[in-house]
């Protein structure tokens, strides 16, 4: 059988996310309890988490979460990490023992700076370099795969439902100031952990419910700017997309929002002339990074959290807010049985960005 | 009969118990395949001159006439066909290069045959047209590696000149001279309707059709006829012919017979002399040389109009087209071996090129890999026959597609391919007077803008069924077509599975 990334698979899901505002810590129960009652979305098939601002002691590192096959390719990929970084430490990622939760690789943890004269040869800046060799990993050692990259911050992704990949690493163990977690309904056997949700580039993480249409558009003309879509799943390709606008091209997450779910030409023609240029600009300049069909997504990146639908609203998602926290999901349901009295809850328009910041956080 | 003596292909059939004699298919006839005998009161009919055009049988009243297939046939072999033969005893007869007009009609694959397009099904919704907004519209043009902010943070607009279009599709270029005065004033029309281009192909402007420049695209050929700085500055783009898929290679003679009157003027060459575009520019031999025109024409305009660069289709476009796109060209129209022309030799028409859907992939990847797809927009025509063609180019990824066999038809043109003889008994190709006036182009251009509505709709309609609601989301999505019969290596060409896969 084909492994994910040799096949293509479409997926439908259910996503959750919360973010405290104030940037105060929570606990990764919650988000768990938000998840598990939407267990009917999800088949089994692929569940994962993404929590931020839970390394605080190791902030300045980049922590990549590995997953290898074997041995040997640990050894090859550790090599290659030592060759460009400084490796401030290494550990086994804690699990769980769950007969829910079977055939795992070994999954390591590494936090890591670029050793400053390898960082200076290859004249890139510091993210730069530290997601080409994100990429080196994932595309030329077999058996090995980078699935978080970022600082201060982690995915934990595993084929399973969401709530059990939780307690399988011990969500309930860290303290995060936002997190978001996705539940997989895969048409298809993934036949490998990499293809769980969420998918991660440095500090950008993507959940997503939903199946693009624009796909392969969308890939092609990513993988021309030196992105490689190892995995061929939409998630991927969106967080590429997301990680090209705001890092490379310099795009605010709400310029990034009207690209990638862009207004119809027949809305840009009520708008005042100002923004009808700025929109058409913007749609001719990036129209390779449209993304039609259905899909509600939640980004997480440093300095907090964006929730956007496709510009038809073809997928569920609802907003809760209570004091200085947000809460994001694919149903009411997975707001409300953690905070039942909500001061307000709403569903965002198709296409209207959610952008929340955490305190001093830059969208 | 002469050793040479060629059967005709088609035969004229008529009805004696319909026909009441009233002459209207002697009338029509341009090639005088009609004749009337007063004596016995009846019409007969010389089948030596019928070119199958289907001019008299549309306006017979009583449906007294119809063509048929002659059947006569030498002896069956493959190999020495009867077409074969022929046309050997035409040349031996004549001692010329055989010419012949419209597309390649000859035996090869059509790719676009070979692909079949995806629809939604539970995983996805698709979309309907009726009840959603579904997006057509597309620009053509450069566009920079980065965003330029001012003080305020706002985006600049640095985007070079572009050109907007209501739908994915462009009237290729035909010269006024190959076709009518009528056959232009329709494409113009259309164009300006549509919110879509039309191009003056290499025989200049008619002074009346500056008011439609805004919906122009001015050529610029071989034989530079017609081009003067007010004629560039006239229309939304250039485009530098450099070669056509009818005839890679060579060049154009429009014979001195059809410069007349207001072609003459046009093309700024004496009445009656012959009009001859040589094979290559000039003052092109080389990849260098294309780009100093390319950079001539944006300073005579003003660095106001993108360029395109029209090439055809052959063995080596995409290291070609890879080298257009560092020269300075806004735009690559790329030409495949089916596309029409009023005029080519034969052998070059049915021999010389390839096939439009192998070239576009081929160029499209080549883009892609070298990371310079943005820096031009590619259009394809040669030949799109339907709606499902465009959106099998599109889904392979062109930006845009020209047609204009597809155009000719709509107006009247029955494919007869007899172009080259000038009397174009639809007034279309042809500069006889009493001719041109049958094509109406108000009625012509209702009738091609009705088509490219039509074509319009289907295009939403598959949209729609892929979940797709914007074309830009469908350029370059070759996951939305799968092959059927095809070998490994025309997939990886195409850059498509198989279906099934």
């Amino acid at each position: 059988m084909q492994r994910e990334g040799q096949v293509r698979i479409p997926s439908g899901c259910a996503i959750s996310g919360i973010i405290d505002r104030s940037g105060r810590r929570m606990s990764g129960e919650a988000v768990i309890e938000s998840i598990a009652i939407m267990h009917d979305r999800s088949n089994g098939l692929g569940g994962g988490f993404a929590a931020y601002g839970i390394y605080p002691e190791y902030k300045d590192y980049y922590a990549f979460h590995i997953f290898y096959d074997s041995v040997l390719a640990k050894k090859e990929c550790e090599e290659f990490l030592e060759r460009h970084f400084d490796i401030i430490n290494l550990s086994k990622i804690p699990t769980r023992k769950m007969k829910q939760i079977t055939d795992e690789p070994l999954i390591w943890r590494y936090f890591v700076t670029p050793l400053p004269t390898r960082l200076a040869d290859s004249q890139l800046d510091e993210r730069e370099f530290a997601a080409q060799c994100v990429f080196r990993v994932n595309t030329r050692i077999d058996g090995a795969y980078v699935f978080s990259s970022g600082k201060d911050m982690g995915v934990f992704k595993a084929v399973g439902f969401p709530e059990d990949v939780g307690r399988f690493y011990r969500l309930e163990e860290y303290e995060g100031w936002c997190f978001t977690a996705h539940g997989r309904y895969p048409t298809n056997t993934p036949g490998w952990w990499g293809g769980a949700h969420p998918f991660a580039l440095l500090d950008y993480s993507v959940v997503h419910n939903g199946e693009i249409s624009s796909y392969d558009a969308n890939r092609r003309a990513i993988e021309m700017y030196g992105y490689k879509c190892t995995l061929k799943t939409d998630t991927e390709v969106i967080a590429y997309i997301i990680d090209y606008l705001h890092r490379k091209k310099r795009l605010t997450l709400e310029e990034i929002a009207t690209v990638i779910a862009a207004p119809f030409w027949q809305t840009i023609e009520h708008m005042t002339s100002e923004e009808q240029k700025a929109h058409e600009y913007l749609r001719v300049m990036f129209s390779a990074q449209l993304i039609t069909g259905p899909f509600s997504i939640l980004v997480g990146f440093e300095g907090g959290l964006m929730a956007l639908n496709d510009r038809l609203k073809l997928r569920s998602m609802v907003v809760g807010e209570k004091d200085e926290k947000v809460y994001i999901a694919s149903e009411e349901a997975a707001i409300r049985i953690i905070e039942p009295n909500l001061d307000t809850v709403w569903a965002p328009g198709g296409g209207q960005p959610v952008i929340v910041c955490k305190n001093g956080g830059e969208a | 009969m002469a050793v040479n003596y060629i059967y005709p292909d088609y035969e004229i059939i008529r009805n004696s118990d319909r026909c009441i004699t009233c002459r209207a298919c002697e009338r029509q006839c341009a090639n005088e395949a009609h004749e009337y005998l007063p004596e016995a009161n009846k019409v007969v009919c010389d089948d030596a001159k019928c070119v199958n055009c289907h001019r008299c049988v549309s306006l017979c009243p009583t449906r007294a006439l119809k063509i048929a297939e002659s059947g006569n046939t030498y002896k069956q072999n493959v190999n020495w066909n009867g077409k074969t033969i022929n046309e050997i005893y035409r040349q031996a007869g004549s001692g010329g290069v055989l010419l012949s007009s419209m597309g390649n009609p000859e035996d090869y694959p059509v790719y676009f045959d070979k692909m079949l397009l995806n629809a939604s099904q539970v995983t996805n919704p698709s979309i309907d047209p009726l009840r959603e907004p579904m997006e057509t519209r597309i620009s053509l043009g450069a566009k920079p590696r980065d965003i330029e902010r001012g003080e305020t943070g706002r985006i600049q607009n640095n985007l070079p000149p572009q050109l907007t279009l209501s739908m994915p599709v462009m009237l290729s270029a035909m010269s006024y001279g190959s076709i009518s005065y009528n056959a232009h004033e329709s494409l113009a029309r259309t164009a300006e309707e549509l919110g879509i281009y039309y191009n003056t192909g290499e025989g200049g402007l008619h002074e009346d059709f500056y008011r439609y420049g805004k919906n122009t695209i001015v050529q610029v050929a071989s034989g530079r006829f017609g081009v003067h700085p007010e004629y560039l500055n006239s229309g939304a783009a250039i485009e530098i012919k450099m070669g056509q898929g009818a005839k890679p290679g060579i060049g154009g003679h429009l014979p001195g017979t059809k410069i007349v009157g207001d072609i003459s003027r046009t093309r700024m060459i004496p009445e009656g002399s012959d009009a001859i575009s040589p094979a290559p520019h000039h003052d092109i031999y080389s990849i260098e040389d294309l780009r100093q025109l390319v950079y001539s024409l944006k300073e005579a305009t003003d660095y106001q109009k993108p360029v395109i660069v029209k090439i055809a289709a052959v063995h080596n476009v995409t290291a070609i087209a890879s080298g257009i796109a560092r020269s300075g060209a806004d735009i690559i129209a790329i030409d495949g071996f089916r596309g029409g022309t009023g005029a080519a030799p034969t052998r070059i028409r049915d021999h010389v090129g390839i096939p439009i859907e192998l070239a576009l992939a081929g160029v499209d990847q080549r883009l892609r890999d070298e990371g310079i797809r943005d820096d031009v927009s590619i259009i394809v025509g040669g030949s799109i026959r339907s709606s499902a063609d465009i959106v099998k180019a599109v889904a392979l990824g062109a930006d845009c597609v020209y047609i204009a066999s597809a155009a000719l038809i709509a107006l009247g043109c029955h494919l007869c391919r007899s172009c080259h003889a000038g009397k174009c008994n639809w007034g279309i190709a042809t500069q006889v007077p009493e001719l041109v006036k049958r094509l109406n182009p108000d009625i012509g251009y209702k009738h091609l803008v009705n088509l490219m509505t039509a074509w319009q709709h289907e295009i939403k309609e598959m949209m729609g069924g892929m979940g797709i609601n914007s074309i830009e989301s469908l350029k370059g999505n070759r996951l939305m077509l799968r092959g059927v019969g095809l070998g490994r290596e025309e997939l990886e060409i195409l850059g498509i599975k198989h279906a099934g896969r």
